[in-house]
């Protein structure tokens, strides 16, 4: 197994909101390896974009990292200071959000924020980050781009608009991109191509992407590996085909329940049962207890130790703590 | 162009629309309300020959539209009648009044600007610190003041008390003559004409009254700047500066304040009319001889044409100036330049 | 902040906390809002008993005590005709107090009247509103109520009308604004669909929804509504002496500015900053716990 690029250990994330406190994360572990496309897999309120924020060191003034390890290169990015953190941003992990058109600076031109991206991390002279930010547009698949790099951020599209903070990330060529629910209100048609050209780039630069998502469909498309999330903890880790054919998790059963085909043999009541139960921050075991179809009363005590099923699949339950290896 | 083109017809149109309507509006109140203009003119031991006298003068014995035609002709000449107490011209009147109240407002607005625009940053990109606190309490303070008790206090603590200030009686000294014509600001004036004595006695008479003025005027731009640059570092798009390692200081004037800026610029429109009516108080308290205290004296001895002239020339100068505000964000802003 | 946490979520169990507290616990702010309406209960309080707080009638005048310093026989000293600087604030404060509720009230019912109907009706009558309104905003509100006072006569119903005037058109374009938000939400359309006449519709659905920047608005307006009176007063118009308003007497006051008798002009001063300090506070609470629960 390769040396993992990116290892996020019992990361603990807690949120001041009015006096109280809560563990929006609560001991997440994953890896990411290097040249690959892991997936972060989880419904919405499952603290998938707060985990990419504390690896970014871009969370809210509210929230704090109170346990755990981010490490990165062989350093944990949480002891990092703000100046430090801001060497690794960009040049060594990049992100992308949702929402492109507003992610971009209103009142600079499309090409300028490329530019500045290289002038910042290739130590190019202006007029030199000037060309090669229309080259990295046309890179991007933006057609027509010394017209388009004049463009002020409104005046693009919601596709083009995100593959413009693609060649952003890209003129930051960092080890690490991650992309933050990056089509998540475009066109279906545009959704592929970006995935498209995020698979591209990602290969080309022999990055890594962490893709964050809610849509299983995507996953399977795009990544190799994946990590399924619910209410700030990991549930279940493994290669992507593998987690489809051998779910683990009894919320990784729902969930592939839910874009279940009818012709498996598969009991279809799975995915009906759990009834909608708002998310439990005060259990101190497995936070899936409260809507599992299969709860045990460990899962109310305690968190499930890692279980790994073979080297590339592991999951937190307690279920399995039973079953042979 | 064509997107800026008619966003500009449309500003300058509007502006125009309200301009007449302000016409209209003055004219209604200075014939129409007063239940006899005349006889406030002629004054409370007039008789009735005198009353008469002026009816015809003020052509009131004419029907109403013919008064108003009168009016609007005048108007658009830019006649604005004369005083009925001087007989002056209102227009020469206010003219000569004019550069004083330009020079305290200017000088109060300036300093009420940089102050404002620095305190709201600071707060704003320190939220939540000690810093911003303080900021915000100043704002607070500096809302809810009544400026003229304020002065009075100023004016105490600083001339009474601790000498620092001289008394509040006009621009210059008694005794010192003013400086040649040239602008009508005095500290201009004096300096083009080497008058250094001149230029510091000016500057002395000018700058409590002016922090006076400013502090109350800054608190909105306070308030304004904070809440904007906030937003604007909030935003998505900060969010990506940071996320590809924009260093900081970058990322607050870049990408934060400019966008912050644009609705800085209303807000100080707005300011703009406090500061007009703040000048007419200040001038009361330190005897400043600008159009504000002349509006307060014409007021006091119901010299309506007086009145009329004032409350013109502020609306003019007041649409005037958030007219260019609205004009230059279609310069600013490219969602409003380019469409 | 991020939105796909739901702040609320997982307080369900605990939300019973008040709205109010929960808006304002931010650091002091909730201290300084109540800070805000303790003031106000005192001033209405004063307001309302103020004939037996007050040692001495607001026009007794004492030839043998003029200009006194403040004493234990006159808390705030006197004036140059020895009137009890004390008694006349007390008596003054049901005077600016009555004349900022009024002029919020008025100009509140006349402003959010003509701006529902104008936002719900649209076309002509909407852009005549607007004009009219655009006509009176060329003049900063001080300046127009300077004019209409002035013009009107001094009388103290003139200046409530004079500066309600002023306040009107941003009552106006506030309840339009809202009116044009919310009468585009779907449940205007569900209601008249269901068989609602349309004016009551407008009047049980959309207005209350459309009041609320409108109610903090109020507030403020409080404020600066004592602020105009006394401003105006202390110019000479309006309100004048004898009568014991706050303003009138700063500006008695302020023709002792040079000779030092600081008594005369500084207490009616505070009184008027202090409570337009107390409308300032509980405006920007209210806007805090408004605007929160709007969204």
């Amino acid at each position: 197994m390769p040396e993992p690029l990116l290892q996020v250990r019992a990361l603990r994330l807690d949120i001041r909101d009015h006096e109280r406190s809560r563990s929006v994360l609560l001991d997440v572990n994953f890896d990411v390896r290097p040249n690959e496309v892991m997936g972060l897999v989880g419904e919405s309120g499952s603290g998938k974009t707060m985990t990419a924020l504390a690896i970014m060191h871009l969370l809210p003034p509210a929230a704090t990292a109170s346990e755990g390890k981010i490490l990165f290169g062989g350093r944990d990015l949480l002891a990092l200071s703000e100046s430090e953190m801001r060497q690794v941003r960009g040049s060594k992990i990049a992100m992308i959000f949702q929402n492109p058109r507003a992610s971009l600076n209103p009142l600079m031109r499309a090409g300028d924020q490329v530019a500045r991206a290289l002038e910042l991390h290739q130590d190019l002279s202006s007029a030199e980050a000037r060309r090669r930010s229309i080259a990295l547009l046309q890179h991007v698949g933006i057609s027509d781009a010394e017209a388009r790099a004049r463009a002020y951020p409104h005046q693009l599209s919601g596709g083009m608009a995100q593959r413009v903070l693609i060649a952003i990330m890209l003129a930051c060529q960092p080890a690490l991109l991650i992309a933050d629910e990056p089509t998540t209100g475009l066109d279906v048609t545009i959704q592929a191509q970006i995935f498209e050209l995020i698979k591209e780039v990602q290969a080309e630069a022999g990055a890594s992407l962490l893709l964050i998502t809610h849509d299983l469909g995507v996953v399977s498309e795009v990544c190799q590996r994946v990590a399924v999330m619910y209410a700030g903890q990991i549930m279940e880790q493994a290669g992507v085909l593998e987690l489809f054919q051998r779910p683990s998790h009894p919320y990784t059963e729902r969930l592939l329940g839910s874009i279940l085909r009818v012709d498996e043999a598969r009991d279809l009541d799975t995915s009906k049962a759990i009834a909608f139960a708002s998310i439990d921050y005060d259990n101190p075991g497995c936070r899936f207890a409260n809507r599992c179809p299969q709860v045990l009363e460990a899962c109310w005590v305690r968190r499930p130790e890692a279980q790994w099923l073979s080297e590339d699949h592991v999951v937190f339950c307690h279920l399995r703590n039973q079953e042979p290896a | 162009m064509p997107h800026l083109l008619s966003y500009v017809s449309r500003r300058v149109g509007l502006a125009l629309v309200t301009l007449a309507g302000v016409a209209v509006f003055v004219f209604l109140l200075t014939h129409i309300l007063p239940s006899n203009p005349a006889a406030l003119r002629a004054g409370p031991l007039a008789d009735a020959a005198l009353i008469q006298k002026y009816e015809r003068e003020m052509g009131l014995d004419q029907p109403i539209y013919v008064q108003f035609a009168r009016y609007a002709q005048e108007l658009l000449s830019g006649n604005l009648g004369e005083s009925w107490k001087t007989g002056q011209p209102v227009r020469q009147e206010l003219g000569q009044r004019l550069p004083a109240t330009l020079e305290l407002a200017a000088t109060a607005f300036l300093i009420a600007l940089v102050v404002g625009l620095g305190l709201g940053v600071l707060a704003a990109v320190f939220a939540g610190s000690w810093i911003d606190q303080g900021v915000r309490l100043y704002a607070t303070l500096g809302a809810a003041q009544a400026l003229f008790w304020l002065a009075l206090l100023m004016v105490h603590v600083f001339y009474y008390t601790l000498g620092w200030a001289p008394a509040p009686l006009d621009r210059l000294t008694i005794g010192v003559p003013e400086p040649p014509h040239v602008t009508g600001l005095f500290t201009v004036d004096s300096l083009l004409a080497g008058q250094l004595g001149t230029f510091l006695d000016a500057l002395n008479h000018l700058w409590l009254p002016a922090l006076v003025l400013a502090f109350v005027v800054s608190a909105p731009i306070v308030k304004m700047t904070r809440g904007s640059m906030l937003d604007s570092l909030n935003s998505d798009y900060i969010r990506t500066a940071k996320a590809i390692g924009v260093p900081r200081h970058s990322v607050v004037m870049r990408d934060g304040l400019r966008n912050a800026f644009i609705p800085i610029l209303t807000m100080i429109g707005i300011v703009f009319g406090y500061l007009i009516a703040g000048n007419v108080v200040v001038e009361k308290v330190f005897s400043w001889a600008g159009i504000g205290q002349y509006a307060w004296n014409a007021l006091t001895i119901n010299d309506f044409n007086a009145v009329q002239g004032f409350v013109i020339l502020i609306a003019v100068m007041y649409v005037g100036i958030n007219l260019i505000i609205d004009l230059a964000y279609g310069f600013i802003d490219p969602r409003i330049r380019l469409g | 902040m991020e939105t796909t946490l739901n702040p609320r979520a997982g307080l369900t169990k605990e939300g019973k906390r008040s709205i109010w507290y929960r808006g304002l616990s931010e650091i002091g702010r909730w201290r300084l809002f109540s800070f805000g309406i303790a003031l106000i209960l005192i001033y209405v309080v004063v307001a309302v008993i103020g004939p037996e707080l007050a040692p001495y009638g607001p026009n007794a005048t004492n030839p043998k005590a003029t200009l006194q310093p403040p004493s234990s026989e006159f808390w705030f000293g006197t004036d140059k005709f020895g009137r009890d600087i004390f008694s006349r604030v007390v008596y003054a404060t049901r005077l600016d107090l009555g004349i900022a509720f009024s002029v919020a009230l008025s100009a509140f019912l006349v402003g959010a009247t003509i701006g529902g109907l104008s936002g719900y009706f649209g076309g002509g009558v909407d852009d005549v509103v607007m004009r009219v309104v655009d006509v009176l905003l060329a003049f900063p509100a001080f300046i127009l109520a300077m004019a209409l006072t002035g013009i009107l006569g001094d009388t103290v119903p003139n200046v409530i009308a004079a500066i309600s005037i002023a306040y009107i058109p941003y009552f106006v374009r506030l309840t339009r604004g809202e009116m044009l938000r919310v009468r585009t939400r779907q449940y205007a359309d569900a209601a008249v669909g269901v068989g609602n006449p349309r004016w009551r519709v407008m009047l049980v659905h959309l207005l209350p929804n459309s009041l609320t920047p409108a109610f903090i608005q109020v507030t403020l307006v409080l404020g600066w509504a004592i602020l105009d009176a006394a401003g105006l007063a202390f110019l000479g118009l309006g309100i004048t002496p004898p009568t014991a308003e706050w303003g009138v007497m700063v500006a008695e006051g302020a023709q002792r500015i040079i000779t030092g008798e600081w008594w005369t002009w500084l207490f009616p001063g505070l009184a008027i900053v202090i409570i337009a300090f107390a409308f300032s506070i509980v405006g920007d609470g209210l806007r805090d716990v408004l605007a929160r629960e709007e969204r």
